[in-house]
């Protein structure tokens, strides 16, 4: 990679990161899926009522469902609206890989998606009654397993775009995939639960290693 | 501008099951202005779109010295940015110091995008490729939505990219008034 070519990127990058923060085209932005994410930790305890011992014991786990299903939101404006523009034909004309400008999206969207995310989830944690270090750890499975759902939701993102219900098909498409990392982060959270950190960490590196090419393919099948 | 060739040999183009062109041969040099004309639905983007490299011919090849900016009915900028904005992430992609085409665009750099006319749109593209100072430009219709002076604004700056020894091909079912141009109608290509 050439220097000219990392500095693209790097213009690309903070284009990206601009669009998914900034709800552009008036989609949302990166408030609604922390404000859905949010809204769950808080009518949880009105769900089950306010017992904190059962708070506790499994507020870590919807915690982590609503990760999941935050995740499914921002699907269809990650990658059609460019698509739709002719950015992806514009960018390969210019020699960028679609694996490149794939790893790029990721990165942006785990800094739009998955910080926030980590950033909202102390207070969702006092809503559920959570204790420092079950917060603590939380935070470090969050942390590890975030770039995992950010890497599937571009994937899913790319591979459904231009189909029509492709909102739909995609928080069906994610909701299988991303259950490993529900279970290797609800895991992490039981006593002795420490290697589910590990798994979370081996599952993020699997799925960015394995997500640009993935989506760099459905990209490039897009154009036929 | 850098030197540039390019070249079509025995092209085919298959859209789903049906086949729209075949045995599409060209050779273009620096200087060269292709029309490619034909009626609606015949094949001319999906043609540019093989030139481009964006999709592969059912057969044959192409063989394209230089780099290639296409112009088509895709508006890369981000519709809620002004105009100057928009354009701007394209000039810093590229490298500043392209020649610029003055498509009257100057005036309208802080409307958004998403609310310029269908006109104002093909300038802002046309624009684009204009300021990406590549030698083979390809374009779709580049001339749908202009009003009179704009379409001769901007087959003066084609004529000029070819002066200057770039090369154009484009695609229209509209007459063009470019010197040296030459038509391959599509029409014969249809098997």
């Amino acid at each position: 990679m050439t220097a000219r070519t990392g500095a693209q990127l790097a213009l690309i990058f903070r284009r990206d990161c601009a669009n998914l923060l900034g709800g552009a085209r008036g989609r949302g932005g990166a408030v609604l899926p922390l404000l859905f994410f949010l809204a769950v930790a808080m009518l949880y305890p009105f769900g089950v009522g306010p017992d904190a011992r059962l708070l506790n014991r499994t507020g870590a786990g919807v915690i982590w469902v609503a990760a999941l299903l935050a995740a499914i939101l921002p699907l269809d404006r990650l990658v059609e609206p460019d698509i739709e523009g002719g950015w992806f034909d514009q960018w390969a004309l210019r020699g960028l890989s679609e694996e490149a400008l794939m790893l790029v999206r990721i990165a942006a969207h785990w800094l739009c998606f998955g910080v926030p995310l980590l950033i909202a989830t102390p207070l969702a944690a006092g809503l559920l009654a959570l204790d420092g270090g079950q917060l603590a750890r939380l935070e470090l499975g969050l942390l590890a397993g975030t770039p995992a759902l950010a890497a599937i939701g571009v994937t899913i993102a790319a591979l459904t775009a231009g189909l029509r219900a492709g909102a739909a098909l995609g928080g069906l498409l994610l909701i299988p995939l991303a259950v490993p990392v529900l279970i290797f982060g609800a895991g992490s959270m039981q006593p002795g639960g420490e290697s589910g950190v590990l798994l979370l960490l081996a599952a993020s590196l699997v799925a960015l290693a394995v997500a640009p090419f993935a989506a760099g393919a459905a990209i490039r099948a897009a154009r036929e | 501008m850098q030197p540039c060739r390019l070249v079509a040999q025995a092209l085919a183009c298959r859209r789903g099951d049906r086949l729209l062109l075949r045995g599409v041969d060209f050779a273009l040099e620096p200087g060269a202005a292709l029309h490619l004309s034909g009626p609606n639905g015949i094949g001319k983007s999906s043609l540019l779109r093989i030139l481009a490299g964006l999709m592969r011919p059912f057969a044959g090849a192409v063989i394209a010295e230089g780099a290639i900016g296409l112009c088509d009915d895709h508006l890369p900028l981000d519709g809620h940015r002004p105009l100057a904005h928009a354009l701007a992430f394209w000039r810093r992609l590229d490298g500043a110091g392209a020649a610029r085409a003055d498509f009257g665009l100057d005036d309208l750099g802080d409307v958004p995008v998403r609310f310029l006319s269908t006109g104002q749109r093909k300038r802002a593209a046309l624009a684009l490729l204009a300021h990406s100072a590549v030698p083979i430009w390809l374009l779709d219709e580049p001339l749908n939505g202009l009003d009179r002076h704009w379409v001769g604004v901007a087959q003066a700056v084609i004529a000029s990219h070819c002066a200057s020894g770039g090369i154009a091909v484009i695609a229209s079912h509209q007459p063009l008034d470019l010197p040296g141009l030459a038509v391959l109608a599509l029409a014969e290509h249809c098997p």
